[in-house]
């Protein structure tokens, strides 16, 4: 006798009592607190807000202690409460030359109205593990409080501004006046898409596989002659129109990463030889993610340019169709699903073709031996 | 931390209204258009894509309070992603759940159509992991848009062509392409074969909803749906040499499991309520005992 296979339901509830039990690991050690992943592993509370969508550190905290660090995991939570809420109002257009700066960089300019401003950065410093912050000596007392200066509240000139004086680099694109920006958590993508929706796609994109798009570009599959105009890390502020108010109000800041990438085109017959732009803004201090995404977008703009397509970083389905890593990760991993009723299917073809082939081969063979058997008399 | 004690409420059926009735315009617009796949705003759902997020949008947007859910995958009932979708229903819907193929007013599958035929009234939830039947011969939606705006199916016939070119028969055993009301080609999502003529003016109303892929489309109750076949090659299901092992059944699709490590195989009905549902009847398989 055979008992078919059942408990799909306990083992579920199981499953996710060891889950939860590893994930709070060794119980003689104190729980992580949401203040202590937002303040101290700030970069990848950074990270998921980026590609989740949604600025808020506390959230974002709570969906890396859950995901048990798992990054992907971590945005997939903080994205499944963002579709849940009610869009209020957008926003007015973020002022970046208003951001009260904590770093910008520019490698176009040796100096600049501004200035360079390092920040904190890991750039420069030596990769050498420090056994300090193993033990004690990570501890209030142990690290010194950083120098401030007071916010000058002066705007910082932005280099394409610099560059635009000249009319040598192209302006800031812009819609018609009754364009209403995209939205690609409120519509289906449909291609060709415009240059908006494409970089929300990429604004949200995994940071992985924009690095190694953007990386393709520097090798040779559509180049683009890259300089970093700038790169400023910093607080904005968020304003809304209120028509009730007649003006716009503050709703709070938020940190951001900008990145002005400086391309070179020789001009076509419609437009002057000047230098064109790629364009990257992430939530939170991510450069890698602002940079990629920067010479992603550009390379993106060929058809605008009049370049040929002829790599994977300048086709937008390829790129805008698989960037998001939670779409990625949910259709790789679902093959672990059960599919065994298609495979029924395909293991009955592959056995009918199995016979037909040995079928046809023991013909061939036997048709052989008559052959030979003819030619011995 | 008070962001944090608001994030459990959510609205009946999880989705905000205004999401549902997009949804819901985006499956009349499917039915109204037989086998066209209608792009809609797909939402992030608490469940992975490729779990079934399109099928459980469509669920979410038609399901009330007063509907009987009914969860299959592979067939079965109790399969982990099936029992994880019905409980997320029950929770998030306060819905009545059913196993009984015929007590059910919503069914959700992936790749399978129930074996006991579907009454007006059901409606038959399909997950879709790509709705575009197309896809593998043309990558670019740009392309295959235009393919199915231009009736242009040639390259279909052609793929189909040539696999009886090379093996003698259509080597498609699942997702089998079809036509709807003799327009558009349609993928049935990942079902069999054995399961096309199920769809063919089933009385129940078909609803495919792909989530990653942003899609949703429709065959209405009592509509043409035919497998793409050829005059001398005439489209066939599978058949299975020996009948299921618990409920003796000659007509349900079965599943093949492995009893040991010496070859020892036996076959059962996929459809594991239809399975018992024979055995109480008094049907009993070589392996299986009465009921």
């Amino acid at each position: 006798m055979y008992v078919a296979v059942k408990g799909g339901e306990t083992a579920i509830a199981e499953a996710h009592r060891l889950l939860a039990d590893r994930r709070r690991g060794p119980r003689d050690l104190p729980s992580l607190t949401l203040a202590q992943i937002a303040g101290q592993l700030a970069l990848a509370v950074d990270r998921v807000m980026a590609e989740a969508s949604l600025y808020d550190p506390t959230l974002a905290a709570l969906a890396v202690k859950q995901a048990r660090g798992d990054m992907i995991e971590a945005i997939f939570l903080l994205r499944a409460y963002r579709t849940t809420l009610p869009r209020l109002a957008i926003s007015q257009p973020l002022e970046t030359a208003a951001m009260q700066i904590e770093r910008r960089v520019s490698a176009t300019y040796k100096d600049l109205p501004g200035g360079q401003l390092l920040g904190p950065t890991f750039d420069y410093t030596h990769r050498l593990l420090d056994p300090a912050l193993a033990e004690a000596g990570d501890e209030a007392a142990d690290v010194a409080a950083a120098t401030r200066r007071p916010s000058s509240g002066e705007r910082v000139m932005r280099v394409s501004d610099i560059l635009d004086g000249e009319g040598l680099v192209e302006g800031d694109g812009h819609f018609g006046a009754d364009h209403v920006a995209g939205d690609i958590t409120r519509e289906p993508l449909e291609f060709p898409m415009p240059r908006d929706t494409r970089l929300q796609v990429l604004a949200r994109g995994d940071e992985g596989f924009l690095l190694s798009l953007a990386y393709s570009t520097q090798r040779g599959y559509a180049r683009t002659h890259p300089f970093v105009g700038e790169i400023r890390i910093g607080l904005v502020e968020v304003e809304i129109d209120l028509p009730e108010l007649g003006f716009a109000v503050s709703l709070g800041r938020l940190r951001i990463t900008e990145c002005q990438m400086v391309n070179q085109f020789k001009g076509s017959a419609k437009e002057p030889p000047q230098f064109t732009r790629g364009y990257g803004l992430v939530f939170g201090q991510s450069e890698r993610k602002a940079m990629a995404m920067s010479l992603v977008d550009r390379a993106l703009r060929a058809g605008e340019f009049g370049e040929d397509i002829v790599a994977p970083a300048q086709d937008q389905e390829f790129v805008l169709s698989h960037a998001d890593n939670v779409q990625a990760t949910g259709f790789v991993e679902h093959l672990k699903l059960p599919h065994y009723v298609d495979f029924q299917a395909e293991l009955d073809l592959v056995r009918r073709m199995r016979a037909d082939y040995e079928a046809k081969r023991a013909d061939e063979a036997s048709d052989e031996d008559a052959i030979t058997s003819e030619a011995a008399q | 931390m008070s962001a944090i004690e608001g994030i459990a409420r959510t609205n009946y059926a999880y989705l905000d209204e205004q999401t549902k009735r997009m949804i819901r315009r985006a499956i009349l617009k499917a039915i109204a258009i037989p086998g066209y796949q209608v792009p809609f705003a797909s939402r992030e759902m608490p469940m992975p894509y490729g779990w079934g997020t399109g099928g459980v949008q469509v669920t979410a947007a038609i399901i009330g309070p007063q509907d009987r859910l009914k969860v299959i995958d592979q067939g079965a009932d109790d399969t982990t992603n099936a029992v994880s979708i019905r409980a997320f229903f029950e929770k998030v819907a306060q819905v009545t759940v059913t196993t009984h193929t015929r007590e059910a007013t919503i069914i959700q599958t992936r790749h399978r159509i129930p074996e006991a035929p579907l009454g007006e009234g059901q409606v038959l939830v399909y997950q879709v992991p790509i709705p575009e039947p197309l896809r593998f011969l043309e990558p670019r939606e740009t392309e295959t848009r235009m393919m199915h705006a231009l009736e242009e199916y040639g390259l279909m016939h052609v793929k189909l062509y040539e696999d009886i070119a090379r093996n003698g028969h259509i080597a498609t055993t699942y997702a089998y392409p079809v036509q709807v009301a003799g327009r558009y080609v349609m993928d049935p999502s990942p079902i069999p074969k054995f399961d096309n003529p199920k769809m063919d003016r089933s009385p129940a109303l078909q609803l495919f909803g792909a989530g990653r892929e942003k899609r949703i489309y429709a065959v209405p109750p009592f509509t043409e749906v035919k497998s793409l076949d050829f005059e001398d090659h005439p489209f066939t299901i599978q058949h299975f040499d020996k009948p299921c092992a618990l409920c003796g059944s000659t007509h349900s699709y079965l599943d093949e499991v492995v009893l040991d490590d010496r070859g020892g195989r036996m076959f059962v009905c996929s459809d594991t309520d239809f399975c018992e549902e024979r055995r109480e009847a008094g049907h009993v398989g070589e392996l299986g005992v009465p009921a």
